[in-house]
């Protein structure tokens, strides 16, 4: 057991233990941030979409499942750190395949438990979301490394995410490309019984896409700022109002720059699997599984698109249709993995434009 | 869809008394149901025949019919109440039973009657029919276990052949698991299916695959009429399938599970609420999961609010009952706030950033002859919950407020109870499910049996033995360390497992304040967490806390003056409910009366701990440590005036005193302890000149002998400092006393309850055979004032446990003379003990001579029942007194009306015997009962019937009467005889009493065998034939287990009302005289409580 501390850039300390992967130099930085799942773990640790960010797990068992190959959301996880209060020193499930620490050490990704979680969790709720490092190196350097940290704001992480190379899933009757800005497998696993899917890369000009003849165009989830995918914005852009579209969080929020809405960034986000959802349409409430720190401002969307989702704890933007052409999007993650089922029908949304257009 | 105009009154059926299976989880559900309805604006008329719950406090319904929940009773209330609405799904099991019950009469949820809301007949009927229930599943997908359904031994053997043993069976519309069992043979199936098929009211039951050994998880589930649907709890239980829930040790939220199979167990939960049609409200949903494959099958369903639910509300904050109101009357969940966050809707699903177990306790210390096998019939009395951010903390926590001596898992005295086990000993114990199982499984890990072992034998998952392994290592590691050379990280790392000091003590044989000092030296002191529904996410702005050892404490400083309530943390026989009455009293006056109120407990069923109930909740164990813990944050964050350690029955009154004097508030530690000191006390009667029987205290057997040499033969034998009348035993005999001392030594050594020490003596007195009971509860405040609440008379005879005997108010047969004596020594024991708030005192009064038994200066079980009976709110008066006011002052306040009268109400004793069928039913000085009931009317034989109604026991009309009673009893006898001869009623009794009988002219037209006897038909065939509709047997001198302990049993399985002494008899004799002549009416205790009854008078 190696000691081990987390320093936050505004000083804040907390003591833990050394767990995972060894990290260069005993540091490991980036924005701090906290998901209040009690399970699916791996899911989120496989997330693209925290590619730049430590996870921050506010349930203090985690691991005791263990990590199966079927529960990755992409190839290794694109996170920088992950904190726990206690990681299980023996998992059990039938469907596990190794250690949640092996997985760590196995992917290079180092962790710290031991953690005061909540102390964390109540700070940055407090004090909005911020650059943080931790590791077994001291504290001044891990505050230096802290302080350094650029956070999310300003890079564009998608690049950082994204496959370099166009590959198809799935067998389904329709034809669908997928932008990957940090596209989660259990996307491309519900999209795969719709369609067959050519995922392509982020930077994907429109006229490639278009000369790929779809019946409709995904975009995906991913991490980070939207304001710094310019090109996906232009590629959205080209795209609207010639085949379907549906956007799932970032891809959501690439939408609304594309028909002229602005995006903001949360204090510190939603990052869960239990925030309730209101379907403007039906009234109906679902409960939705959420991770990301940017949002879609709703009032600019007025004139441009109809909101059709909203979040219920904080009124934040859920979900729009475009006006004048055939796409929609919505802020959280119908496909789950981690998460409820409930907006599960989104897809079909998806396929019935599709069918429609 | 807002609030529902188009009712205005709504019925709400209680649960009744306290059994097990139903204990004060539908008082708290209840109890936020009603204020939820009123403050609504609906009429709300309540029927609970419980008299020690706070629902039944007559502020908390527009109309509170303290009556039996009886068909025709509820039909009476029905007729004379119009509701508009009935709503059934919270008042557990007997409530749903009774709705359907009604429905089926035609009087609620047809055209033209009352309207069922929360669930309607179909729905309850689709989920508590298990033949229905499983079609229903299988037509949505879902697996269930193969099965059938058998409605005789014949069918039952029919499904066999095709389903094939091992199976569960399970009687329909039971409740708490009572009448399941497992046959793997024939032999057991037999005895098994026939079991069940009594069991059950409509003679059916489920033969289901079993599929012991499986995990069992259960998801908490709501919701609305707009068909949105969330999950508020995911508990998994530590124990496999085959141990009944509410017998499991069961944690929160599920640990085991991958999110996909957590997911598909969501997606299937939902599926069955809306399958089953259960249009709002909540739901439990249970289900078994194969740990080798994941195979997933759902168990059952519950209708209606449960005792999971309850547990659910306490460990997310998500209140269940209180939303399940709302949603009952029109609301959706989105339209309701979350109550903790304020500014979040109750349409999410609570996330937690800590670990809740629950622990249940067991009585089966009292209930000689059952085994003591955990299986699916529910036995436990009580459970205790515990959260810790990790596993093993809420573990030790959980343990360790068990109150059962032990200090955490295992690190104390009683460990030693596996030391001489072998390990394969060991491991084939642990295997069968007993309350020992957590013990056991610590003491095979800590000889380095393996988890894979473990496993195989129990079945309890690998990742609960290796947590349980990480408390050992560090156990190891402490013990290696020591405690002088013990750094701060260590001592973290402990605390953080949970090891209480106590523990710590034991384990390094030193004094416990030794190493809290020790410790709070290296800075390790418990911080305060939030239960806030949503792991920190948002502000919480409700102060609901449990301790650990992290960075931060959050509870908030104040400035009003602050009071600390100690609850009585898990039910028991002896200390349940009413104690929590008690508190909660407590907390609503002293929070009235400008305080801030802030309650410690730790048993999830009650009102106590409910978050609304104080101004600030902890949910902690009732221990030294604990309880010091938070004395010291209140101190640190604000004015703290004192703690109330008298009204949680003897959990915080043996804490009076270990603390600071001052603080201790009401009457002091030293007065507590000169009423449980014997020698002190005595000196103390002979000053007042009031009498006692003769006796003395005793620490060996010797010193036993010595007294009983001096005072005689019959003599009780009593622990001191025992609530409910633990291991209190009449010997009549040297070598009876002998097996009493020695069996309390072995207590002493363990640690357990009751357990006899040099400074925990016991009382050997002599018995007063045939002496009349009497119970006072009385206030005295500092000036001297006294306030007599009422004097009670048993209707059992001295030497019955008064919370086994029913008792009157007022006094049916006491001279006036006599309850004059009675309340002179009350005040003039109050003013000498120098009491400052409740006191009771126990008398046997024999002919006119009134003997002094024991004075307790705290909270009696019967307060509650006194505050019914009499309209006067003792507690809340107490409570006053405690901090200061005099009667006097609450008098002119009105918080003080005068007691009326003009009416009798009978408090009833309700036993677990059914849960216990290996037990004899006879009464005696230990007590077993789980809980009361209360009959009120303007006779004492119409209360006494309604009492005997509302504790299940509906006496006979007509027919026949079997009398086998004891020598001494057969003087009282006759008398019943000759009024039951006059009703019309033919007498059957045993040889000898029919002797008697006859020869003192009542006729007895059946003479039956001894048991066993070649000729003539026996006591228990005559009772097995169907023809005895009442049975009366008292036992014969010690207890003797012959034929007595075979005629209660018949009687118990067949369900015939069966009273176990003469003098029951004769008030049973006088109730149905009454009855005869008057039908039984219902009033509210509203109308009683203002004396209203005399315009309803019957004419006597």
């Amino acid at each position: 057991m190696k000691e081990a501390l987390l320093v936050l850039a505004d000083g804040t300390t907390f003591e833990g233990e050394a767990i995972g992967a060894d990290a260069p130099d005993g540091i490991s930085a980036g924005e701090v941030v906290f998901n209040t799942v009690l399970t699916g773990y791996q899911e989120v640790i496989t997330d693209p979409s925290y590619a730049g960010q430590i996870v921050t797990f506010t349930y203090p068992h985690i691991g005791n499942y263990g990590v199966t190959d079927l529960d990755c959301e992409s190839r290794r996880p694109f996170c920088r750190g992950v904190i726990v209060r206690d990681l299980a020193r023996r998992r059990s499930n039938w469907r596990s395949d190794a250690d949640l620490e092996a997985f760590m050490q196995a992917h290079g990704l180092a962790g710290i438990a031991g953690v005061d979680t909540r102390r964390l969790t109540r700070h940055i709720r407090d004090a909005g979301a911020m650059a943080g490092a931790f590791g077994i190196a001291d504290e001044r350097a891990l505050k230096a490394a802290a302080t350094a940290e650029p956070g999310t704001s300003g890079v564009d992480l998608v690049a950082t995410v994204t496959t370099d190379q166009p590959y198809t899933v799935g067998d389904g009757p329709l034809r669908v490309v997928a932008y990957d800005f940090g596209i989660k497998r259990t996307i491309l696993r519900h999209l795969g019984t719709l369609a067959t899917v050519e995922v392509v890369p982020a930077s994907t000009p429109a006229a490639e896409v278009l000369a790929r003849d779809p019946q409709g165009v995904f975009l995906s989830n991913g991490p980070g700022d939207p304001e710094q995918v310019p090109y996906a914005v232009d590629a959205i852009n080209g795209l609207l109002g010639e085949v379907p579209i549906f956007g799932i969080c970032l891809g959501h929020q690439l939408l609304s720059l594309a028909i002229g809405a602005q995006t903001e960034k949360l204090a510190f986000g939603h990052h869960g699997g239990n925030h309730p959802v209101r379907r403007l349409s039906t009234g109906a409430v679902e409960i939705t599984s959420q991770n990301h720190n940017f949002a879609v401002v709703a009032d600019t969307l007025a004139g441009k698109a109809e909101m059709t989702h909203v979040n219920l704890n904080d009124g934040v933007c859920e979900g729009f249709r475009v006006l004048d052409a055939p796409a929609f999007s919505v802020q959280h993650h119908p496909e789950a993995g981690p998460g409820p089922h409930d907006a599960s029908y989104l897809f079909g949304m998806f396929v019935e434009l599709m069918h429609a257009s | 869809m807002p609030r529902r105009d188009d009712i205005e009154s709504i019925l709400l059926i209680g649960s009744g008394p306290i059994v097990i299976g139903q204990a004060c989880e539908f008082d708290y559900s209840g109890t936020q149901a009603c204020r939820v309805l009123r403050q609504e604006g609906y009429r709300v008329i309540l029927a609970n025949s419980n008299p020690a719950t706070i629902m039944t406090d007559p502020e908390f319904a527009d109309a509170t019919y303290v009556e039996p929940l009886d068909v025709d009773i509820l039909t009476q209330i029905i007729e004379r109440e119009h509701p508009d609405a009935v709503l059934p799904t919270l008042g557990g099991q007997t409530a749903l039973n009774l709705a359907m019950a009604l429905h089926a009469r035609g009087v609620i949820g047809v055209p033209g009657t009352p309207e069922m809301i929360g669930a309607n007949a179909e729905a309850i009927a689709t989920a508590e029919d298990r033949e229905q229930f499983k079609i229903a599943m299988q037509e949505i997908g879902l697996s269930v276990p193969a099965s059938g359904i058998a409605h005789n031994m014949d069918e039952a053997r029919e499904v066999i052949q095709r389903i094939g043993l091992p199976v569960v069976i399970r009687p329909a519309f039971i409740l708490g698991g009572k009448g399941t069992g497992i046959a793997s043979t024939r032999d057991e199936l037999e005895r098994a299916a026939q079991y069940g098929l009594d069991a059950s009211p409509i003679s059916e039951i489920l033969l289901e695959r079993s599929i012991a050994g499986w995990k069992e998880f259960e998801l908490e589930v709501m919701r609305d009429r707009a068909d949105n649907c969330v999950v508020v709890c995911s508990i998994e239980n530590l124990d496999p399938m085959g141990v009944h829930t509410g017998d499991s040790i069961t944690v929160a939220p599920a640990q085991t599970l991958s999110d996909v199979e957590y997911q598909l167990m969501r997606d299937a939960a939902f599926a069955c609420i809306r399958r089953v049609g259960v249009e709002t409200g909540g739901s439990n949903v249970q289900f078994a999961l194969n740990p080798a494959n994941g195979d997933m099958v759902i168990i059952e369903m519950n209708p209606r609010v449960s005792r999971s639910s309850a547990l659910a509300s306490k460990a997310t904050g998500f209140p269940i009952a209180k939303i399940a109101a709302r949603l009952a009357v029109g609301y959706t969940l989105d339209e309701i706030p979350n109550d903790i966050t304020k500014k979040t809707p109750a349409s999410f699903e609570p996330v937690i950033d800590y670990v809740v177990t629950k622990v249940p306790r067991w009585a089966f210390e009292k209930f000689p002859g059952t085994k003591g096998v955990l299986g699916t019939s529910m036995q436990s009395v009580g459970e205790a919950m515990a959260i810790g951010r990790t596993f093993p903390e809420s573990l030790q926590k959980a343990l360790r407020s068990l109150e059962h001596g032990r200090r955490g898992l295992n690190c104390d005295p009683a460990e030693a109870l596996f030391d001489e086990m072998t390990d394969e000993e060991l491991v084939t114990c642990a295997a069968i499910a007993t309350p020992d199982r957590p013990f056991q499984l610590e003491a095979a890990l800590r000889r380095g049996i393996t988890i894979e072992r473990l496993y195989e034998a129990t079945r309890v998952d690998p990742w609960f033995l290796d947590q349980i392994s990480q408390i050992i290592d560090e156990r190891a590691h402490l013990a290696a360390v020591g405690i002088a050379a013990l750094s701060r990280a260590d001592w973290r790392r402990a605390k953080r497992l949970g090891f209480a000091d106590a523990q710590l003590a034991w384990l390094w044989g030193v004094d416990e304040d030794q190493v809290r000092a020790t410790r709070s030296a290296h800075g390790v002191v418990a911080t305060f967490k939030t239960v806030d529904t949503c792991a920190a996410e948002f502000e919480a702005a409700t102060p609901y806390h449990y301790s650990t050892y992290e960075d931060d404490d959050e509870v908030v400083a104040s400035s009003k003056p602050k009071v600390i309530i100690l609850g009585s943390g898990p039910n028991r026989i002896g200390q349940g409910i009413e104690f929590d009455y008690c508190c909660v009293h407590a907390a609503f006056a002293l929070h009235e009366a400008g305080f801030e109120t802030i309650m410690v407990n730790c048993n999830p069923e009650t009102v106590s701990t409910d978050y609304d109930t104080s101004d600030r909740l902890y949910f902690e164990p009732i221990t030294y440590e604990d309880v010091l813990n938070v004395i010291e944050v209140e101190r640190r964050s604000g004015d703290l005036r004192g703690v109330v350690v008298s009204l949680g029955g003897q959990t915080p009154l043996k804490l009076a005193g270990l603390l600071s004097p001052e603080l201790v508030l009401g009457t002091s530690a030293a007065s507590i302890d000169l009423a449980e000191d014997r020698d002190r006390w005595n000196d103390l009667c002979a000053r007042l000149e009031i009498p006692q029987p003769a006796g003395g205290t005793a620490s060996t057997a010797e010193q036993a002998l010595a007294i009983v040499e001096r005072i005689g033969y019959p003599a009780l034998v009593r622990p001191s400092y025992v609530l409910g009348g633990r291991a209190m035993e009449i010997v009549y005999d040297d070598d009876s006393l002998r097996a009493a001392m020695s069996e309390l030594a072995g207590f002493g050594t363990l640690g357990r309850e009751g357990g006899l020490s040099a400074e925990r003596p016991v009382l050997v007195d002599r018995f007063l055979e045939d002496a009349t009971e009497v119970d006072v509860d009385a206030i005295r405040d500092r000036t001297g004032d006294v306030l007599i609440g009422a004097v009670m008379e048993h209707v059992e005879e001295a030497g019955v446990h008064s919370g086994d005997s029913a008792c009157a108010i007022p006094p049916y047969s006491l001279s006036a003379e006599t309850i004059a004596v009675i309340e002179g020594h009350t005040r003039a024991i109050a003013d000498a003990l120098e009491v400052i708030g409740l006191v009771n005192v126990q008398y046997a009064v024999k002919g006119n001579q009134v003997f002094v038994i024991e004075a307790n200066p705290r909270a009696s079980r019967t307060v509650p029942f006194v505050a019914k009976a009499t309209g006067v709110p003792l507690v809340k008066a107490a409570a006053r007194v405690m901090v200061g006011a005099t009667l006097l002052e609450l008098r002119d306040e009105g918080l003080l009306p005068e007691p009326v009268t003009g009416h009798v109400a009978v408090k009833e004793a309700v036993l677990p015997f059914n849960r216990f069928p290996d037990a004899d039913s006879v009464l005696g000085p230990e007590m077993r009962s789980t809980g009361e009931v209360m009959g009120i009317d303007r006779t004492f034989g119409l209360a006494f019937a309604k009492s005997q109604m509302a504790a299940g026991d509906r006496l006979p009309t007509g027919g026949m009467v079997f009398l086998s009673v004891a020598d001494r009893d057969k003087e009282t006898a006759i008398g019943a005889a000759h009024k039951f001869t006059d009703l019309g009623f033919t007498i059957a009794a045993t040889a000898g009493t029919a002797e008697f009988l006859e020869g003192h002219g009542v006729p007895v037209a059946t003479v039956v065998a001894k048991l066993g006897e070649a000729t003539g038909v026996d006591a228990v065939d005559l009772i097995a034939s169907g023809k005895v509709n009442l049975v009366i047997n008292s036992p014969r001198g010690r207890g003797a287990r012959a034929d007595g302990a075979h005629i209660r049993a018949a009687a118990e399985q067949h369900s015939i009302p069966c009273l176990t002494t003469a003098a029951a008899g004769v008030a049973a004799a006088e109730g149905m005289a009454d009855w005869a002549r008057h039908e039984l009416r219902v009033r509210t205790l509203q109308e009683y409580h203002r004396g209203a009854t005399d315009q309803l008078e019957l004419p006597l």
